[in-house]
């Protein structure tokens, strides 16, 4: 009896190796010729975070990018100068919203599934580890969902930002609760302890010490926090009327449900990439009057007259179709990781088309001379000392406010693009 | 078979092993080959470290992979901060990795069994969350490469490439080290050790100083191959650095293979890292890749707790004298 | 400051009462048995989910679901005990170390195919109880109390049900209690049970108020080797007490300092007790 196990498991051993040894490697190569006119097909390599902290942020990112690809292939793909026809399809994994998977699937993206383009993870975290493979290998890489400064500043030349960086997250904050009530003095930063909100919480914290403001406390908290009461008794003990940071949504959000547990008494909070979700809603009253930046949002009103207005080109689809769309793809309201996603796709359709070619080094001085406008706002990179960095687009604020006793989002500030007065001060 | 080579035939076999794994990415020129024979090497060279102190000595170390997180943030520093060759990096990782093993062993050695594992544990979490609060390494968000730095190696395909050469001589390296500590006196002392302390120390092993120094020796090539993984990473993190689970893994590739034996944890790691590098990709397992590890862990220590070449060594008496 | 003091003081030691019965759990183990569970921290997280589907799934309100929780948590525990456990409860503590954490991988391995690693919240809506500048989460509170009560019942178990002095007595030797007739097997199985029943309860406990994953268990595991150590491992009393130390610690210590330097000492303490009292703080020596 004993003797048999051995033998099973002996059996077991080798068979799983020889099985990894001759693991099924399937090439997908591109390129096929139908009659007269060649069809190219290019493939588009990402991880998503199927599952993970950042489940929510990226599910949205790539449904936005599957809706671009869908809506370009049933047009019949790019037509180029010379003929050719370009279509697109993706190879993608789950990254499992951990660092230590990405660069293992981005070379395997790279080298097995033969990826042409690729896309950027969701967060500035796995968004960087992407980067040096993309970057060791030579392939370009839209980076959505992944706002950090730093990123660009290590000599990469190959990968191009959607958002606004993360350096002007949360100035806008500032200058929001400056015009609703210059009383308040003390602010405090609580965030994550990420590459991204760390970038932005710097940033912000200059920016308000130069207004003026007093920054009472500014700590950070580990990835993966879930109990926030030590620092919720800090900021409390600080005495800060105002409170911005935050980090991703998870963190967030729970943040937010526990100040509004321990019902602190603040005027004011602002929170990274949470508030924007639809999702955060979900809290109820914890989410009422919570600010939050955003990159993009449906009320946003970029059109082909706004960028005659500005000098610019305009290219793709308008706000309002690009929401129709996307509603009838899935049944609910985009938010600006959708609109990231999609405005990848569509920014990289346009450098193939400026290029004339697929060809990787046509397509990135394409990318290098962009200066467009599409739904997602301006798009242009720096091309100097930060290679990549997004420097035409802009932020907006929004609030969740309550209309006939439901919570709804409106966007406060910039006031020029506000769909509400801003709901102040906070009621916990 | 000659006598000089049936006398040394584990360490000709372990030398083929990582040699053959070495080679097949170079014969092929495919770079998905060489990441995945990266990845095998690395496996090999952690565990057959490990196995100096766990399998030799017996001192159970849970916690193993603070040598490499270590090591690697060390020689990540001295390449980001201040500029040193990639050479001098893997040294500084492997002797800072030595050095704190060397400080840790005089204090937590003197444990034995469960605490000493437990106690393990505690150390790498101490030093992860210490890092995390370390400016001068990055704190919680790291440090990470300029990519320039990979143009003074020919550019950064070459730098991958320079990369592997480098892990495929660490392997050999720690292959050597491993034959020369199991058939060395130092070794026996070792040995004496792992089956009664109280016993070796009456034989007249210098318990303490050998226990010790079998530490330093299994931490050095962790250290170095932290420093190497880090730099083609181009990127470190704490919790990237840290993971309690690759300890633990590296203990499951030792009992695969057979804990105390040269070839053990070579064959072990290989066919654990094979195994799971398939069923990362297959769609079906993909999910229960843990799960099927787990089970084949249990099935292991139920049933053949000396692993693959500690049965053999049972079960057939001719292999006894030369497979170790 | 004083009032800061006060507010962290409260929010640490009411949280110290769900970890010491987390704790309980593993030391129980430990002290019977002489095995450290490595599979512990999963079984904290499967006690979570075990709340949180009952609730969610058959709309079971969460502490009647904990019941169910811990009677499901003492038939699982049973049950790793006879596959995993009682084969080499006399081999070198390497190979429990290994079983118990093979277990793990597989309870880890199978919850992240079924459950995903995406947070769940428990969305329970219990208000707050406000006291002077005070003010406490009511589902807090709650666990606190249900902690002590389980604490209680565990103490009275062991000393005055026939099990739990055939526990006491195989604690204190396990060969003198099998000749007098003690069911060794039977005892060290029942003793798995429990620890993994307290591991469930904790585990349900945390879930109505943090959010948490499949993963979450490990840093709650940790947590419990920090304490099991504190209050002396095979000693389930002293782990309550040693709980509520940790949470004075984690309540305290980021009010002098970042928040972040807490499981830096945590563990540095940890180490140096193993070394200097590897009894623990209330343990005698050896």
């Amino acid at each position: 009896m004993r003797r048999k196990l051995y033998l099973l498991l002996g059996l077991l051993l080798v068979a799983s190796m020889v099985l990894a040894a001759c693991g099924s490697k399937s090439s997908s190569s591109s390129g096929a010729t139908s009659g007269n006119a060649k069809t190219v097909t290019v493939t588009i390599g990402f991880t998503q975070s199927k599952t993970g902290k950042y489940n929510e942020e990226s599910t949205r990112q790539s449904d936005g990018l599957d809706l671009w690809i869908k809506q370009v292939n049933d047009k019949g793909g790019i037509k180029l100068g010379d003929g050719t026809v370009v279509k697109f399809k993706t190879v993608s994994y789950d990254d499992e919203s951990s660092g230590d998977k990405v660069q293992q699937l981005y070379t395997r993206l790279i080298t097995q599934d033969k990826a042409d383009f690729l896309i950027s993870p969701y967060s500035s975290g796995l968004t960087a580890s992407a980067a040096i493979i993309s970057e060791q290998y030579g392939k370009i890489m839209m980076a959505t969902g992944a706002a950090s400064d730093s990123i660009f500043s290590k000599g990469y030349e190959r990968v191009y930002q959607l958002y606004t960086p993360a350096s002007h997250y949360l100035t806008g904050a500032v200058d929001l609760l400056k015009s609703l009530d210059p009383n308040v003095k003390k602010v405090a930063f609580v965030y994550e302890n990420s590459k991204f909100s760390t970038a932005v919480v710097k940033a912000a914290k200059e920016y308000a010490a130069q207004q003026g403001y007093n920054v009472v406390m500014f700590e950070g908290y580990d990835k993966g926090t879930t109990d926030f009461g030590a620092f919720i008794n800090k900021i409390q003990d600080s005495g800060a009327e105002a409170v911005m940071g935050g980090g991703h949504f998870q963190d967030g959000s729970t943040l937010a449900r526990q100040l509004y547990e321990k019902k602190l008494d603040i005027k004011y909070l602002a929170l990274l990439v949470a508030p924007p979700d639809p999702s955060f809603g979900d809290l109820g009253d914890a989410a009422l009057g919570v600010v939050g930046p955003s990159q993009w949002e449906a009320s946003a009103n970029y059109s082909p007259e706004s960028a005659k207005a500005a000098g610019l080109t305009w290219f793709g689809p308008t706000s309002a179709d690009f929401v129709k769309a996307y509603k009838a793809a899935y049944n609910e309201d985009p938010d600006y990781h959708s609109a990231g996603g999609y405005a990848a796709g569509l920014v990289l359709q346009k450098a193939i088309e400026d290029a004339g070619s697929i060809d990787a080094a046509k397509v990135k001085a394409a990318l290098d001379k962009m200066d467009i406008l599409t739904f997602f706002g301006h798009i242009k990179f720096n091309t100097t000392d930060a290679h990549g960095l997004q420097i035409g687009h802009s932020m907006i604020y929004i609030q969740w406010q309550k209309k006939d006793g439901k919570l709804v989002k409106e966007v406060v500030w910039p006031k020029e693009g506000a769909t509400a007065a801003p709901l102040y001060p906070l009621k916990h | 078979m000659s006598e000089k080579l049936r006398q040394h035939a584990s360490l000709w076999l372990s030398l083929a092993v990582v040699l053959i794994i070495g080679l097949w990415p170079i014969a092929t020129g495919d770079a998905l080959d060489r990441e995945t024979a990266f990845t095998v090497l690395s496996a090999i060279a952690l565990a057959s470290s490990l196995n100096i102190l766990l399998g030799y000595t017996g001192y159970v170390s849970f916690g193993h992979v603070v040598f490499f997180g270590f090591g690697g943030y060390v020689g990540f520093y001295t390449i980001n901060a201040l500029g040193w060759s990639l050479w001098l990096a893997l040294l500084a990782g492997g002797l800072s990795a030595g050095l704190l093993a060397y400080l840790l062993g005089v204090g937590i050695l003197r444990l034995r069994g469960a605490y000493f594992a437990l106690a393990t544990i505690g150390i790498n979490e101490a030093v992860r969350a210490f890092i995390n609060n370390f400016r001068p390494f990055g704190g919680p968000t790291g440090m990470t490469l300029n990519f320039s730095v990979y143009k003074a190696y020919g550019g950064a395909m070459h730098a991958l490439e320079l990369v592997f050469y480098i892990m495929v001589a660490l392997t050999l390296l720690v292959t050597l080290i491993s034959y020369w500590v199991r058939t060395s006196k130092f070794g026996l002392g070792l040995l004496a050790i792992r089956e009664d302390e109280d016993a070796a120390e009456v034989m007249g092993v210098v318990t303490p100083v050998a226990k010790n120094w079998a530490f330093v020796l299994s931490a050095i090539v962790p250290g170095m191959v932290g420093a190497l993984y880090f730099f083609k990473n181009g990127t470190i993190e704490p919790g990237l650095a840290f993971p309690l689970h690759t300890s633990i893994e590296m203990i499951v590739m030792i009992m695969l293979g057979g804990q105390g034996t040269v070839l053990g944890p070579i064959v072990g790691a290989g066919g654990y890292e094979m195994l799971r590098d398939y069923l990362l990709v297959s769609p079906l397992f993909k999910n229960l890749q843990l799960a099927i590890s787990g089970v084949l862990l249990l099935l292991i220590v139920l049933f053949i707790p000396r692993g693959l070449v500690g049965w053999l060594r049972q079960r057939y008496a001719k292999v006894r004298r030369w497979l170790i | 400051m004083i009032d800061a003091l006060l507010r962290s003081l409260i929010d640490g030691l009411l949280l110290g009462f769900v970890y010491g019965i987390a704790a309980m759990g593993l030391t129980l183990i430990w002290g019977v048995m002489n095995v450290i569970n490595l599979s512990h921290g999963s079984l904290i997280a499967l006690g979570m989910f075990s709340v949180y589907y009952l609730f969610i799934g058959l709309g079971i309100h969460p502490y009647v679901a904990l019941v169910l929780t811990a009677f499901i948590g003492l038939i699982f525990g049973i049950i790793i005990y006879f596959i995993a456990v009682h084969r080499v409860i006399n081999a070198p503590e390497l190979s429990t170390l290994l079983a118990t954490y093979a277990v793990n991988m597989m309870i880890l391995g199978v919850g992240t195919a079924v459950f995903t690693t995406t947070p769940r919240n428990i969305p329970l809506e219990l208000g707050s109880i406000q006291f002077g500048s005070t003010v406490i989460t009511t589902t807090r509170l709650i666990a606190a109390l249900v902690a002590t009560l389980v604490a209680v019942g565990l103490f009275l178990f062991l000393k005055y049900s026939r099990p739990g002095r055939y526990i006491r007595a195989v604690t204190d030797n396990r060969d003198a209690a099998e000749i007098v007739g003690v069911p060794s097997a039977q005892v060290l199985a029942l003793t798995f049970g429990l620890g993994t029943l307290l591991a469930a309860i904790s585990g349900g406990l945390i879930a109505t108020f943090f959010p948490f994953t499949i993963l979450a268990g490990e840093s709650y595991e940790l947590k419990s080797f920090v304490i099991g150590v504190l209050g002396g491992l095979g000693n389930p009393v002293g782990s309550l007490f040693g709980g509520l130390i940790l949470g004075v610690i984690e309540g305290l210590v980021p009010m002098a300092m970042p928040t972040t330097w807490t499981p830096v000492l945590e563990f540095v303490l940890f180490v140096l007790i193993l070394l200097v009292k590897p009894n623990g703080l209330f343990g005698g020596e050896e």
